[in-house]
Parts: structure tokens; sequence; C-alpha cells
């Protein structure tokens, strides 16, 4: 029997009979079913940008990291600002392989005495990509000094609203949560359920990212569901959201051949890390942020209709520059847009470019991203 | 007029020596909103079972086989300024091309409405 004939073991989430009693299409996706979409992707993508779209994303990794000086062992292979971090502040950092290659991005949160986690204050709490979960747990056991205890929480399940109006529906629930910032998370209770919620997520609309026993998922779920702002959506328009967010996916437009710099995530490498260095590929990286990477990662819109999808190859000319790593039709924009990497040469903004696609070429602009405003929540902001 | 339909669930209209060919409602269902077709243009030779046009969701890019050989006598020019009608009208207006059957015989293979109604709920 060959590796092939191995059959690939799909697990259900908790959450799986209630996505296929609402209608949901599953789709195998990093070794779960999961719905890919519901009434259809378009109706999907643009609920979330005008009411508030409830995402299961129960298939990435949960994990928190306790014990003394857990932040400054973080730093050793983040290249973020940890050690800054308050309680109840999370950012978005990148987990670095020794030469400073991305194995995956992920979200760190320091978690202050009030957490459902039964963690002390100052432990962090971590969510990485479902894909990459098993390999990052690895990995962090391998990189972390002895002493410190790394917990996967896999019985947590993790929902996602997403929308102008999660807020407005979620604080009926949880009275509370419209006091978080951008980057904010705390304990709350959402009906009758311990749930942990940050205001985050990965559409770059506001919303909030919540936490919750495997068996009480259903119920919450349902509570939110319950909320006129509220329907659910698939894995489908989560993708063309986070691509008109110009947020990178891991898998396809970060992977361990590229590192921070290279994939234009400079705002996840703070000055002080760029300074004091101390991260993995920390050399090359400080060295491709200061005089610039070889490729860099851009956004591109296209011209006409016809999508552009990851994998076709960029041209500037006769000469091939770079690969698309995600390309779709952007439902909030009715175009088709890109996201790859081109020499840095041929990255400035406006640069014109072509696009091959089943032999035809296809004319792009390198254009600023996101491509549709992203609107987060920033107290005293407007 | 005659219709035949495909495993790869395209249809095929016969009126004499010419066939319209599109995708069928079943098809348009899976494949969620369309948003770019491309169509072969006049001249073209297909042959049955090979690439013909290609339809783009939201998702993802998918090949539309000939369900017979021949020659294009006209693609439709309207799914180019409007790709959806390929979902609101799959077996109507939504059609993708037209064509010269090459060999009317190998039409005998394809299923008649009934079969492949059969077919699909069997799926």
């Amino acid at each position: 029997m060959s590796d092939e004939d191995v059959p690939e073991i799909i697990e259900a989430l908790p959450l799986d009979s209630w996505h296929r009693t609402l209608g949901g299409r599953m789709v195998p996706f990093a070794g779960y079913h999961m719905p890919i979409q519901y009434d259809g992707i378009m109706a999907e993508h643009l609920w979330t940008r005008e009411n508030a779209g409830l995402f299961d994303v129960s298939h990435m990794g949960q994990l928190t990291l306790s014990g003394a000086d857990a932040d400054a062992a973080l730093e050793t292979i983040l290249p973020g600002d940890i050690k800054g971090l308050g309680e109840g502040k999370m950012r978005y950092s990148l987990l670095l392989a020794q030469d400073g290659g991305i194995l995956d991005d992920l979200m760190v949160t320091r978690l202050p005495a009030a957490n459902p986690f039964e963690e002390e204050a100052g432990d962090f709490y971590v969510v990485v990509n479902g894909a990459t979960k098993w390999d990052d747990i690895g990995y962090l056991h391998e990189q972390l000094p002895e002493g410190l205890n790394l917990n996967h929480r896999g019985d947590q399940a993790l929902l996602a609203l997403q929308g102008p109006k999660a807020v407005d529906a979620l604080a009926r629930l949880a009275p509370g949560v419209a006091e978080l910032s951008f980057m904010e998370a705390g304990a709350f209770t959402i009906a009758g359920v311990s749930a942990w919620v940050s205001r985050s997520g990965y559409t770059g609309e506001d919303g909030f990212e919540i936490s919750i026993p495997q068996d009480s998922a259903e119920a919450v779920a349902e509570a939110l569901l319950a909320m006129p702002e509220v329907k659910p959506i698939g894995l489908g328009a989560r993708d063309s959201l986070r691509l008109e967010a110009g947020l990178p996916l891991y898998g396809h437009d970060l992977n361990e051949t590229i590192d921070p710099a290279t994939a234009a995530l400079g705002f996840a490498v703070p000055k002080r890390r760029r300074a004091e260095g101390g991260f993995p590929g920390a050399e090359r990286t400080i060295g491709y942020f200061k005089d610039g990477p070889p490729t860099k990662r851009v956004g591109l819109t296209v011209e006409g209709r016809q999508p552009v999808r990851e994998g076709a190859t960029i041209y500037d000319g006769d000469q091939a520059i770079g690969t698309i790593t995600s390309g779709g039709h952007a439902p909030s924009l009715q175009a088709p847009i890109a996201m790859g990497y081109v020499n840095t040469d041929r990255s400035a903004l406006g640069t014109a470019l072509e696009i091959e696609v089943r032999g035809k070429r296809i004319a792009a602009t390198v254009t600023a991203m996101p491509f549709v405003p992203q609107r987060y929540f920033r107290k005293g902001a407007k | 007029m005659t219709t035949y339909y495909t495993r790869e669930h395209e249809w095929i209209a016969v009126e004499g020596d010419v066939a319209t060919v599109g995708i069928t409602d079943y098809a348009q269902s899976q494949l969620g909103d369309i948003v770019f077709v491309e169509v072969p243009s006049a001249g073209t030779q297909v042959a049955k079972g090979k690439e013909a046009a290609v339809v783009e969701s939201v998702k993802a890019a998918s090949d539309i086989y000939a369900p017979v050989s021949g020659e294009i006598v006209e693609g439709n020019a309207a799914l180019e300024g409007d790709p959806a009608l390929a979902n609101t009208a799959p077996e109507g207006e939504g059609w993708f091309f037209k064509l010269t059957l090459s060999d009317t015989s190998e039409l005998e293979g394809l299923m008649d409405e009934t079969a492949y109604k059969a077919f699909v709920d069997g799926l």
C-alpha cells in the first residue's frame, strides 16, 4: 500500500451537524469538514460587509503558554513586541523558522487575571492556523525553554462574528464588548457560557473572535444567529473578504520560504526588534527591511472581468517577474483583484504589469492594499 | 429540437446539424456565483470531451467540455457583459456556444432529460 492509498482522515468539528442543518455545503479543509458556503459566496460576502457574518473557525489551533518569562521566550521565535504587550491586548505575529522563513502567522494575547483558561495574569493565549497547528505545537515544544507550559486547548471552539453590525448583535448578548477596542480581549458570558472575546478578525471589518467550550458551541452559535444582523457565512466568503482586506493567507501568500520583509509585513516587526534582533533569521530580515528584499508581496488590480488565480505568472513585458499567490473576484468591487510576489524593482504603486491566464495576457496594476478600506474599531478614533 | 445531457452537466439542444450548448441548472448551482465565462470564437474546431469553454465562479475556474465534435458558429456574446446569465438562465439565455456537428452519431451515448434527472438525483 503506497502513501496515496491511505485515506486522509477528515474530522468533524463540533458544529458539523449545525452547519449541515443550515444548508452549509461542506468541504474538506485543514483536515476537517468545513462549510464553504450556505446561500452563495457573493451574497454572504456582501452581507458581512453590511451586517454581521458568523464564521466557524474551530479548525484553528488555540494554545495557552504559561510560566516565567514566557514573553522573552516567545520573542526568540516571534519578531513582534511581545514584552511590551499589556494584559488583555493582542498582536498579529509570525512564527519564524531558524532561517527567518514564516512557519505560520498567529495572534498572541497577554491574558489578564480574569480569563476562562484558568491561566495566571501575564500568561499567553495564542491562535494559530488550522492546517499548521500540529507542526506549530511541535516546533514550539522544541524551541521554547523548559519550565514553560504549552497547552493545546483542543476542547475550545472558535467563532468569528464580523461586520459593521457585529458589535450591535454581540453587545446584546454580552454587555460590555462594545468597550473593547480593536486588538483588545476579555472574559465575557454569552448565553450563560464562559467566553473569551477579542475584538479582532480577518475580514477587514470590525468584529470579534469568540472562544468557547466545544460542548457549548451550538448554544452560543444559536444565540448569535438569533440576532437579526447575523447570518452564517462560509469559508468561501472568508477568503474573498480577507483578500479584499489585503490580508495574506498562510499556505498561499505566506510560507516557509518567505521572510517578514518579503511578505511586506513590516508592522509585525517593530522598531525595537529591528534594532535588537534576537529572532530567527533576524540578520537577513532586518537587512531586507533596510535595503528592500529582492521580491515583495504586492496587491494587483486586474483589468476586465476575468479573475486571475493562485499560480498565474506575472510578466513585465517578456520577463516573468513573479507569481500570483491569491486571486479572485472581489464582490465588493465587482472586479478581479490579486495578491502576489514580484521583483521589488517592479513593485512600486502604479506599475503596469501583465498576468498570464490560459495563454492570454491580462493587464494589471500594482495597487495599494487593502483593496477595500478596513473598518477596525479604535477607541477615540473617528 | 432534441435536447441531450452529459455526465459532465452540459446540455446540447440539436436542431438539424446545428446544436446549442450550455451548462445545466444543476451545474450552475454547484459552481455558485459565476463571474466570468470564456466562450470559443466562431471557426474554432472542438472535439467531443475536450475543453471548449471556461467558467469562473467567485471561487474557482472550471473547464466546460464539448459534448460533441464540430465547428463553433457562435459564442454567446451576452455572457461577456453579464456572466451571471449562466446562473439565472443556464438552460436559456445563458447558453455558451453553438456549433455544427461533424458526426451526429456522437449524440448516441448522451442522456435524455429523464435519464439526466435520474443521474443527478443519484449524485
